[in-house]
This record gives C-alpha cells, structure tokens and sequence, in this order.
C-alpha cells in the first residue's frame, strides 16, 4: 500500500491528465454529437446526407486508426494541434458519433406533437430544435449519454503510448518500479478510474431526478 | 490426372525443402551464425539438467531493438547482442542453437513470464534493479550502458540532460529512461509504444528528444546520420542482466560460469562486435559479475 503513498504525486498527475482529456475530448463530442444529431433530423436532404455519411463514417473507424491519422496523416498536410490537441479531436471526433445516435433516439422519442405545435406558433427549424425538442430529447437519453462518456473515459488510455503521460502511462511507470506490489498498483489505478466513473453515473442520476421534476 | 497431381506435390515439396534450406535457422546472415552445443553434464536433480534433458530451452527477447533484440518480418531467427547471449547460454546447456525457443518479450511481461515459467531465461535488455531481484532472479551483468541523448541535427539548445528542464521528451511508456529524464532533469515525458515511433515524432519536430540507452540510440543516429545526433555524456547506468526464475537459484551460478568463461574465450565480444558494435560502440572490458546469493 505505502507504494501509492510515496507515489500519491504521479497517480494524481496521471488521473488528472485523463481528467483532462476526458473533459476536453467530452466536450467537444457533446457539441459535434448534438450538431450531427440535428443535422440528421433536419429538413434539408443535403444535410441529412452529410450526418448519416458522418456517423457510418466515424462510427465505423477504430478510435487507433483514427488517432493514428491525426498523429501520422495530418501533420502531412501541415495540420498539427500537439499531441494533446490531436488525441482529443480524435477521440472527441469518434464519440461523437455515438453521441449522435444516442441523441438521435431521444429526438425520435419526443412526440411529434410538440415540434408540429412549434412549428405551429411559427417557429423556425432552429429554434423548434433548441427551444422545443433538444431539451426534452437530451432528458430522455441521459443513460445511454453517460454511458459514452464512461466508454470514452476508459478509451483516453489509449493516449498512455501516445505522448501523454496519464494515468495508464505512471500505472506502467510504477509497475516497472515495483515490480513485486503488481496486484496493489492494478487495484488503485482501477480504484482511481471507478472514482471517475462513479462521478459521470452520480451527475446523470442527479440530472436524471431533477428533470423528471421539472417534467 | 493421378499422376500429375503426384508431380505437382513433389514439385511443392521440393519447393519447401528448397526455401526452407535458404532460410534455414540462424545460418542467415541476418539472424547471425549458430553456436555449437557443448559437451557438458549437470548434477541431477538441477535445472540445468531438466533443461537439457527436455533438449529445449526457451528464451526471452526483446524483438523491436535492433541491435540489441530484433526481429524483422522475414527473420525466423532474433538478431542483435541479447540473442547472441542466449546462443552462449544454450551451447553451455549442451543444446544447439536450432533448439532454442524464441519467445517475444516486452519491457512489462518480463516478471510474469519468468514467474509464471512462460520463458527459461530472459535476456532483453533488462536492467538488474534490488527492486525486480525481489521477486526473479538476474544474473550478471553481461553488458553495462548508460542512457543518453538523441536530438535533432539542427538543435543546439540541448548539449546535455541539464538542458532538458520544461522539454518534451520520447521514450517508451513504462521504460526507466523517461522517469530519469521527468524526475531528476525535469523534462516533459512524451510516452509512446515503440523508440521508432519516438523517432518518428523527433524527425516530425513534435518532440525535443528521444532518450533511452545508448546503444539504441547510436543505431537510429546512423539511420538518419543528416537528421540526428546524439548528445551529451551517458547520465545513468544500466547493467543488463539474464533473468531467471527465482525458484531455480542453482542457475546463477551456472549464468555467471558461462558469462566468465564468454568474457574469456573472446566469443563475448564477438557476439558484441557482431550486433552492437556495428553502430561504432567498443565491447570494452567485460564488467564485474555480481556474486550469487
């Protein structure tokens, strides 16, 4: 046990890096997710193409072969944001797709009622959507939403053999320091990657309450 | 129709023997020259007798350091200096080098193969550390080298690992070359799977160096001898020992007998002068054994 005590620096150091990437690349899936999501339900054909073409395209792709391209293909054609900036458009890219689908689902799951009523006091696509459907489709999928977030929580280990020293990289680090305390070092990393989970599932179960209130 | 079906399996073996006679293990230049079996016995009961008696042993390597541990994609046989060690150790064991079992070793499974009887004897370039002598054993060492620098040609602001203070560094995850550079110079680590893919990422410009051993180093300075140098004096030693495992102590003394007897009959450094010294490095002396507990 003293091994995480000596080390309480490095373990920190890692899981807030993950921390870091975890936020960043969930952000900008939840941004991309929702844009797609609307684009797939609009009423203009071309952008309807361009959602669906984006989903089966990313969703279809290994998160590896993604990152690979924005670390060996981009920088080629002279686009380069840093390690950190690369892996988190590749992984924010990649679970946006998901987001997407699951976002979908929720809109599909919203009555038709409502955006037919929207649309009969006047609103325009955009508005029905942030003002009348978005709202009530992003409650429904609360679940399925947390649960791509803790996917992406434990895919931002990937990014260990990336040039990112996270949680997976100093979990390598002190296996090869302490060999002999193997079984201690694997339960506290998974401890620390729980403790993230557990926070996603406590903020959904929170959203979860407050907004069948609300309804 | 019989009959031509017969030709063509005679054909088609014929073939086989033909190809697998080029490729034959180890007497390609690529994978180095066998070494001959000795005619030795062991007291029974010891390890060393098993092995020689199951007329099989399997080893350890690394096979993504050229040099040191390699093995390319048409290779049936590892090269560089730690395959060349375990030839040594196998011809003292009184088995050929076509009895050998090669078996792939990452920096991370060393310990569990060694625990858990997956390999007889590791030889990958595995630093002996008091740490790791807890729970296997590790002969030797039977080379000694030093970590060091690899920088872009162009770079003159790091000279040495004092320089390296807020630098982003490569190194392989997992490897105690890039907790030397984080801790004791304060470099940021830049982690990836492999050393090619860190000189990948050098060549790109994405990082400021690539540190490791420098033996290793020396190799991809003479891959790309207009795009990289190395810097700096060696800031760290690295005694690369044999593992084996911890439940077999007798064969410590049965590693350092044939190091000692290696270093003597010159057939040490030619295996150096075969693998790593052709990156320009000196065998040098031989180091100093640790004695067996």
């Amino acid at each position: 046990m003293t091994v995480f005590f000596d080390n309480f620096d490095l373990f920190l150091r890692g899981f807030a890096e993950t921390a870091k990437l975890l936020v960043a690349a969930g952000a900008l899936a939840m941004v991309l997710g929702t844009l797609i999501a609307v684009t797939r339900v609009s009423p203009v054909k071309a952008l309807r193409v361009v959602g669906t073409t984006y989903v089966s395209l990313v969703r279809n792709t290994p998160l590896l072969m993604l990152i690979l391209l924005t670390y060996y293909g981009m920088p080629r054609l002279g686009i380069d944001f840093g390690f950190f900036g690369n892996i988190t458009l590749a992984m924010g890219v990649y679970t946006s797709a998901f987001i997407a689908e699951a976002l979908r689902s929720g809109v599909n799951g919203v009555p038709l009622g409502q955006a037919e009523a929207a649309r009969a006091i006047g609103m325009p696509f955009g508005l029905t959507m942030t003002q009348v459907v978005l709202p009530q489709a992003f409650r429904l999928v609360v679940p399925p939403l947390v649960s791509q977030l803790i996917a992406l929580t434990k895919n931002t280990s990937l990014a260990a053999t990336f040039g990112i020293a996270e949680a997976t990289f100093r979990l390598n680090g002190m296996l090869r320091d302490y060999a002999s305390e193997r079984w201690v070092i694997f339960a506290g990393y998974a401890a620390g990657y729980i403790v993230i989970v557990a926070v996603l599932s406590s903020i959904a179960i929170y959203l979860e309450r407050r907004w069948k209130v609300s309804r | 129709m019989k009959i031509s079906s017969t030709r063509w399996a005679a054909l088609a073996a014929a073939a086989v023997l033909a190809v697998s006679g080029c490729g034959n293990a180890g007497s390609d230049d690529e994978s180095g020259k066998d070494v001959k079996a000795e005619d030795v016995s062991f007291d029974a009961g010891t390890r060393m007798a098993e092995i020689q008696e199951q007329g099989t042993v399997k080893i350890g390597v690394k096979f993504d350091q050229p040099g040191i541990g390699f093995k390319g994609a048409t290779q049936k046989v590892p090269s560089g200096f730690d395959p060349e060690m375990g030839k040594i150790i196998a011809s003292k064991l009184g088995l050929e080098t076509s009895d050998i079992e090669w078996v792939e070793t990452i920096s991370a499974n060393r310990e569990p193969f060694l625990e858990a009887g997956t390999v007889d004897f590791v030889i990958a370039s595995y630093s002996i550390t008091d740490e790791r002598r807890k729970i296997v054993g590790q002969a030797g060492p039977y080379y000694v080298t030093g970590q060091s620098l690899l920088v872009a040609k162009s770079d003159d602001s790091i000279k040495s690992a004092d320089d390296l203070d807020g630098k982003k560094v490569c190194s392989v995850t997992g490897s105690t070359s890039i907790k030397t550079v984080e801790e004791k110079y304060g470099a940021k680590p830049a982690p990836f799977d492999t050393y090619s893919e860190c000189v990948d990422q050098l060549l790109a410009g994405s990082v400021d160096a690539v540190t490791t051993d420098a033996a290793i180093l020396l190799g991809y300075a003479a891959e790309h001898p207009d795009d990289l140098k190395v810097v700096g004096e060696p800031f760290s030693e690295e005694r690369y020992g044999i593992g084996y495992g911890k439940d077999h102590p007798e064969l410590c003394k049965f590693i350092n007998d044939s190091l000692t007897a290696a270093f003597d009959d010159g057939s040490w450094k030619a295996a150096f002068d075969s693998t790593l010294g052709k990156g320009g490095g000196e065998a040098g002396t031989p180091p100093a054994l640790d004695p067996c507990a």
